[in-house]
């Protein structure tokens, strides 16, 4: 086969770097998907857009002139209370319906985001020049641009923070305790209505950090949520909700099998592999499971 | 009874091949409606029947037009230089060729969509509840990428299909065999459906919804009729992927075959406005949906997404039984339920 990244090692290490460097943002996204999914119970179809939007909100004060940078401390303020307005406005009303229910009531959230970002933002492709040069590696054979290490960082940063808060607060424990069991939290004075609101608010907060890191490492545009959303779906059922390593670990493999992806199958099909991933991993869980299953018979 | 039906249907069939005639100016309009019940009587086939919220019929729907008009070209002409010389066409079909291309086109439309919800069906209906919604919604966008990357079929810069034959001189040709091609679909796909509603089919797939474990240990062989309902969802769709395919007359791999964003929402919308699970349901939801859509889409241009999403999530949130569920509450006498008072006082004090 003559595959141009298997004639040239250097290459293989340049999207290895890539897709961990990438992976690390995607597992960010995904922490924020499964907080949501183990407390409310509720898969957000429109994570990709709150995404895509804390991103818009990197760029426009990029645009004023602020570093866009900033983004990573600005953004998830906005994002938290447009997280928490899109609880009491619709999500409160889905929660302890059925599944499919919210999926859909969400994917109409997502129409109404990407179509109100194409008016605000307008339909181009954008990106936050962050100017922070790339760093060469192995005789310059390998360029890894500096906003990606620092996204890396700064995700590693917040999901850490984001940890501790869950395991040392007294929100942080209410909203544990609503995940293990709402009507018992409810019973014993957890006011589940905040909780959840607060949850949703904490993802969309997750959101908006990862956008803004997007903003300035990779591009914008107002239709691209949907791949974040299914990527962030994939890396929480490959992981499994609450095991936080497992979701690093998966988001970056995710990221690596994108940047080989990408190598391999051409750019064009990157969107379509991972779409086409998501299918094979639910349907390799459903032979797993079945097997399972027929042990129970 | 009885003949209080035969009086509707024979009454909608002649508003249906009268229409065109009343209504010429809205003829494609008209096709479109004929398909968007379609899609969403064979939506609710699988939704509403059965239980299995679908995003995925898009599939079948694309599949359909890319096929359709790549069997009416390639029968004739090399495929490759059809899609490679874009809009300036250097073959012409002719007359009988159009017609041959599009009948076998159809056909196959029809049929390999089927075949292929066959063979994925034990993979893909394995899945339960939400999982099922979001490989389906995967799958679906997986195949708008996939097919904007292959050359043969246009790739990105879209396939356009053979043009009307020009010999025919009436101008209103086009528009009259593609109206009667999706009405003479609808019929079909009505009578089909009217006939699995009253069919111990219908019921099967009435007990999977429910409870699907309960309906396999009853001896239910659930897999086998779940495959059987998609393929027969699959195959209407790919007619009516096909039919549209030639009434646009231009295929894009994203925005008009496999349109998620679009026509894979609509049909969920539609059933759901309309009531899933009904018969009537998705029929009165799409012509509700169409006429709404048509009527106010031109004047809130540009911000018809907006009003589509808002829409999407008030019926979600607060109408999820759809219309006929609200009749059936308000007067469910009509729909041949009968209450017993004694036992809903009864039930009321027990709550």
């Amino acid at each position: 086969m003559d595959f141009l990244i298997f004639k040239a090692p250097m290459l293989m290490v340049q999207a290895s770097l890539d897709g961990i460097l990438l992976g690390i943002l995607f597992a960010l996204i995904a922490y924020g998907m499964a907080l949501q999914w183990g407390v409310m119970n509720i898969i957000n179809i429109a994570q990709g857009d709150l995404v895509i939007l804390g991103g818009y909100i990197a760029y426009t004060i990029y645009l004023w002139g602020i570093h866009p940078a900033w983004g990573v401390i600005i953004s998830p303020i906005i994002m938290f209370f447009v997280g928490w307005a899109l609880y009491k406005l619709v999500i409160n009303k889905v929660v302890d319906r059925d599944l499919f229910i919210s999926i859909l009531a969400t994917f109409g959230i997502a129409i109404v985001f990407q179509q109100l970002m194409n008016f605000i933002f307008g339909a181009d492709v954008v990106v936050a020049q962050s100017e922070y040069g790339t760093t060469m590696l192995f005789d310059n054979s390998v360029t890894l641009p500096n906003s990606k290490i620092f996204s890396a960082f700064i995700s590693v940063l917040y999901a850490v923070a984001l940890v501790i808060y869950m395991k040392k607060s007294r929100l942080g424990r209410a909203i544990r305790a609503t995940a293990q069991n709402a009507r018992a939290a409810k019973i014993l004075g957890v006011d589940t209505e905040k909780v959840y609101a607060a949850t949703f608010g904490i993802n969309a907060a997750l959101c908006g950090i990862a956008g803004a890191l997007i903003s300035i490492t990779l591009t914008l545009h107002p239709y691209v949520g949907l791949p974040y959303t299914v990527r962030s779906f994939m890396i929480v059922i490959v992981a499994g909700l609450g095991n936080l390593p497992a979701v690093a670990v998966s988001g970056m493999g995710l990221g690596l099998f994108e940047e080989f992806a990408d190598y391999i199958l051409g750019t064009e099909f990157r969107i379509g592999a991972v779409f086409m991933l998501l299918v094979f991993i639910l349907v390799y869980r459903r032979f797993k499971l079945s097997k399972k299953r027929e042990y129970l018979k | 009874m009885k003949q209080k039906d035969l009086i509707l249907y024979s009454g909608l069939i002649i508003l249906g091949l009268a229409a065109p005639y009343l209504f010429s100016a809205f003829k494609v309009q008209l096709t479109y409606l004929c398909v968007l019940i379609v899609l969403a009587m064979t939506w609710n086939l699988q939704g509403g029947e059965m239980g299995y919220n679908t995003f995925g019929n898009i599939l079948f729907y694309g599949l359909g037009m890319y096929l359709t008009a790549s069997v009416q070209v390639g029968m004739f002409f090399p495929l490759a230089e059809w899609t490679e010389s874009g809009g300036e066409k250097t073959f012409v079909h002719t007359t009988a060729q159009y017609f041959q291309g599009i009948g076998v086109g159809l056909l196959v439309s029809a049929i390999v969509p089927a075949v292929i919800a066959g063979a994925i069906g034990y993979a893909i209906l394995g899945l339960r509840g939400h999982y099922f919604a979001i490989c389906t919604l995967g799958l679906g966008i997986a195949a708008g990428e996939i097919a904007g990357g292959i050359e043969i079929i246009g790739a990105g810069q879209g396939f356009t299909t053979p043009p009307f034959p020009a010999e025919i001189v009436d101008t209103e040709a086009r528009g009259k065999f593609f109206y009667f091609l999706s009405f003479a679909l609808l019929v079909g796909t009505f009578i089909f459906v009217k006939y699995i509603y009253g069919s111990r089919f219908r019921l099967i797939l009435n007990a999977i919804r429910d409870n699907e474990d309960k309906a396999e240990a009853m001896g239910i062989q659930t897999m086998k009729y779940k495959i059987v309902g998609w393929m027969c969802s699959a195959f209407f769709c790919g007619l009516a992927g096909g039919i549209m395919g030639g009434l646009i007359g231009y295929i894009d791999s994203t925005d008009v075959a496999f349109d998620g964003r679009e026509m894979g929402v609509f049909m969920v919308l539609m059933a759901i406005l309309g009531g899933k699970g009904t018969l009537w349901g998705p029929v009165i939801g799409a012509t509700l949906f169409h006429f709404f859509k048509e009527g106010l889409w031109t004047l809130i241009l540009g911000w018809q997404y907006v009003a589509l999403g808002v829409l999407i999530v008030v019926i979600v949130v607060y109408f999820p039984e759809g219309l006929m569920g609200w009749l059936r509450e308000k007067y469910p006498e009509r729909f041949g339920e009968v209450i017993d008072e004694k036992d809903r006082k009864a039930q009321v004090e027990l709550k």
